[in-house]
C-alpha cells in the first residue's frame, strides 16, 4: 500500500475518527486543530452521541441506517466497554399515534408492554403502557469518548498540533473536517441550530437513552457518566451559535419531566448550543478536489457516521474505490 | 425553474386563483416546516404543483439573519412565498415577526397565526382580529388562520382581510374536515371570497372533500412533511385537490334519499325474459 503524508484538519468526531483510522491503517498522520483546546469548538462537543442507526431512520435516508451499523461494529472494536444497552421510544398516552408512525417508519425495534419496560428500566415502571425497544442500539458520553479517541491517536503516531490552521510541508493529502469552518468553500453546507441541556440527578436511574415522542419536538435523554443526563436537542434551520432561549429551554426541560417527575429535583449542569453541518438531503458526503477531501454534512450524525466514513477514506486511498452515496468528486458546488 | 408533474388532466382549465391580485392556477399551498431534509422539501413542492409555500420566520430569524441559507433555499423555489407567524402568542410578537418577515421576504403577504393556547394550537380569535386590523393598515395583505366562525369571519373581512383561512381542524391533527356543517355556512355566506382551508388536512380525501364543497383551496403541511414519502404524498394531494375542484366546477349531483338506478329497468331485455 502507498504511504501518504496526510494532514487532517480539524478535531471533532469527523476529524478524530479519520486521524486514527488512518494512522492505523499505516499513513504518516498530522492532525490540527484551530482552537487551542481540543473539543470545544466543535460541533460535537454538543452531541447527544447516541450511536442508534435503527431510530434515525424515522427521519434520515435508510443509507443512514447502513452506514451506522458498521460504525457501531468500528465503534465496538475500539471500545469494546460501549454501551450497548439499546433505546427507548416512548410517548405520553394521547401521542400514541405518534408512537405508531415511529414504529412504522423504522425497523430493529419490538414493541414492549409495560411489564418489560419495569424490567428495563425500573425507575419508569408504570409510567409507560408501552415503548418501543431497539436492543442493539449503543451510547457514548462524548465528554469521554473524544479524549479516549484523542488518546488512542496520539498512542497511533499521529502529531496533534492545537491552535493551529497551518498545514505542514509536505503533506500529499488533506482531509477538511472543518464542519461549519468549510462553509466558504461548500456552497450548499449550512448551519442547523441544536439545542440541549445537561443536568444532574441521583433521584432517577436510567439506562439507556429515552426518545419521548411528541407531534412537534421529539426530544431524548441521554445517560451519561456520573449522574449526568443530556436532554436534547432542538433542531433550528439557523446558523445562529447564540445561548439556549426560554422557549427552547422550557421544551428540553419538560420532556425530562414528563418522561419522570422526580428529574424537577435535577440540577441543571449546563445550557448549550452548538451548530451542526448539513448539506441539503442532511446525508453526509466526501468530496474529492485534487488532493484536499472534505468529510463534512454529518448533521445529527456524527457520532453514527464519523468511524464509518473514516474508513470509506482509507478504502478510497488504498484502492481507489469511491461509494457511490457518498462519494463526490470535483464538484464543490454539491 | 421547478419540474412541474405531468398534468393530463381536464382539470387544467379550472378557473385560477386570485389572492390580493395575484393569479394562481395550483390550488394547493404548503407549508415548509419538519420535513426530512430541505433536498426532500423540494421533491415535494415540485411534485405537488404548489405555487405558493408559507415558511415560518419566527425560530429562524433568530438573531442577524442566521436563517439566510434556508430562506434562500425558500427562495430559490420558485413558488410566491407567504411568510407566517406560527408560534406567536400576543398581537404584539405577531406584528413584529410580519415586519420583519416583510423585510426578509420582500413581500407585503403575511399568513397571520395567533396562537391562544401552545396545546391545542387554537387561533386566539380576538388577538386574531385586533392583528389583522393593524397589519392591514399598515399595508400588509393578511391572510388569517381562524376558525370556521362566522362572526369572526365578518370582523376579519371588516378589518380589510381580502382571504379567509378557517382551519378543518386543529393543526397537525389530520382529523379532516371537523365541522362540515359549519364550513359549508362559511362557504355559503361568503359566496365571492377567497377561503381557503389550513390546518386538519390529514389525508388526501379530506382536501378532495373541502374543493368539493367550493373552498377555493387547501393549505397544508404535516400531512405531508411526515409522509413515509413526501414526494409522492404531495403529488396524491395535488391530484386529490384539482379533482375536488374540478368536481365542484363541473357541479356535484344531488343526494337522494332513495336509489334511482341510472338505467330505467321496465322494457330491458332481462325484465323481458322474466316477464315470459
Amino acid at each position: 500500500m502507498a504511504e501518504h503524508v496526510i494532514t487532517i484538519i480539524g478535531a471533532g468526531i469527523a476529524g478524530l475518527w479519520q486521524a486514527l483510522l488512518l494512522a492505523r491503517a499505516g499513513h504518516r498522520v498530522t492532525l490540527i486543530e484551530k482552537s487551542d483546546e481540543p473539543f470545544t469548538a466543535s460541533a460535537s462537543w454538543y452531541a447527544g452521541a447516541m450511536l442508534a442507526p435503527y431510530c434515525e431512520e424515522e427521519s434520515a435516508e435508510p443509507n443512514v441506517r447502513v452506514l451506522g451499523l458498521r460504525s457501531l461494529e468500528i465503534w465496538k472494536s475500539f471500545m469494546p466497554d460501549l454501551a450497548q444497552a439499546g433505546s427507548l421510544v416512548v410517548a405520553q398516552p394521547r401521542d400514541q399515534s405518534e408512537l405508531n408512525r415511529y414504529a412504522e417508519m423504522t425497523t430493529g425495534h419490538e414493541l414492549i408492554g409495560d411489564k418489560e419496560l419495569a424490567e428495563l428500566e425500573p425507575d419508569l415502571s408504570g409510567r409507560f403502557s408501552k415503548a418501543l425497544f431497539y436492543p442493539e442500539e449503543a451510547h457514548l458520553d462524548p465528554r469521554r469518548a473524544m479524549p479516549f479517541l484523542l488518546d488512542e491517536i496520539r498512542r497511533s503516531g499521529v502529531t496533534v498540533a492545537l491552535g493551529t490552521e497551518t498545514i505542514p510541508d509536505g503533506s500529499d493529502i488533506i482531509i477538511d473536517c472543518r464542519g461549519l469552518g468549510a462553509e466558504a468553500d461548500l456552497a450548499t453546507l449550512r448551519g442547523v441550530r441544536g439545542e440541549r441541556a445537561i443536568i444532574r440527578t441521583q433521584d432517577v436511574k436510567l439506562h439507556r437513552p429515552i426518545r419521548l415522542l411528541h407531534p412537534r419536538f421529539p426530544l431524548y435523554i441521554v445517560p451519561w457518566d456520573d449522574h449526568h443526563y443530556m436532554i436534547g436537542a432542538t433542531v433550528i434551520e439557523s446558523a445562529d451559535e447564540g445561548k439556549v432561549t426560554l422557549r427552547s429551554a422550557l421544551e428540553l426541560l419538560s420532556a425530562a419531566y414528563a418522561v419522570h417527575p422526580a428529574f424537577g429535583e435535577a440540577e441543571i449542569i449546563e445550557m448549550s448550543a452548538g451548530v451542526r453541518p448539513a448539506f441539503p438531503d442532511n446525508m453526509p458526503r466526501i468530496i474529492r478536489n485534487g488532493k484536499r477531501l472534505y468529510v463534512n454534512g454529518l448533521y445529527r450524525h456524527g457520532f453514527l457516521l464519523a468511524p464509518v466514513l473514516a474508513e470509506l477514506v482509507c478504502d478510497h486511498l488504498e484502492t481507489g474505490a469511491r461509494h457511490a452515496e457518498v462519494f463526490v468528486e470535483n464538484r464543490l458546488e454539491w | 425553474m421547478l419540474d412541474k408533474p405531468k398534468i393530463h388532466n381536464p382539470a387544467q382549465s379550472s378557473a385560477p386563483l386570485t389572492l390580493y391580485g395575484t393569479e394562481v392556477r395550483s390550488r394547493l399551498l404548503l407549508g415548509t416546516a419538519r420535513y426530512p431534509s430541505p433536498d426532500i422539501l423540494r421533491q415535494a413542492i415540485a411534485a405537488s404543483g404548489a405555487q405558493i409555500v408559507t415558511v415560518s420566520l419566527r425560530r429562524e430569524s433568530a438573531r442577524a439573519r442566521s436563517g439566510q441559507k434556508f430562506w434562500d433555499m425558500i427562495k430559490g423555489l420558485g413558488c410566491h412565498i407567504l411568510p407566517n407567524t406560527a408560534g406567536c402568542f400576543t398581537v404584539k410578537e405577531a406584528i413584529t415577526t410580519a415586519e420583519m418577515a416583510r423585510e426578509v421576504f420582500e413581500t407585503s403577504w403575511i399568513k397571520l397565526e395567533v396562537i391562544a393556547n401552545e396545546d391545542t394550537l387554537q387561533p386566539d380569535l380576538l388577538g386574531l382580529v385586533q392583528a389583522a386590523r393593524t397589519l392591514t393598515e399598515n399595508g400588509f395583505d393578511v391572510f388569517p388562520y381562524t376558525t370556521e366562525d362566522l362572526s369572526v369571519a365578518e370582523k376579519l373581512a371588516e378589518a380589510g382581510c381580502k382571504v379567509i383561512m378557517p382551519w378543518g381542524s386543529p393543526i397537525g391533527s389530520g382529523k379532516g374536515l371537523n365541522n362540515n356543517f359549519g364550513l359549508r355556512t362559511l362557504r355559503s355566506y361568503f359566496p365571492d371570497f377567497p377561503l381557503i382551508i389550513d390546518a386538519g388536512i390529514g389525508a388526501p380525501s379530506h382536501a378532495a372533500e373541502a374543493m368539493e364543497m367550493g373552498y377555493d383551496a387547501i393549505l397544508l403541511n404535516t400531512a405531508i412533511a411526515k409522509a413515509g414519502d413526501p414526494a409522492r404524498m404531495a403529488a396524491a394531494f395535488s391530484e386529490a385537490t384539482r379533482a375536488g375542484r374540478t368536481a365542484y366546477e363541473a357541479g356535484l349531483m344531488e343526494q337522494r334519499d332513495m336509489a334511482s338506478p341510472s338505467t330505467p329497468l321496465a322494457g330491458t331485455a332481462f325484465s323481458a325474459l322474466n316477464d315470459s
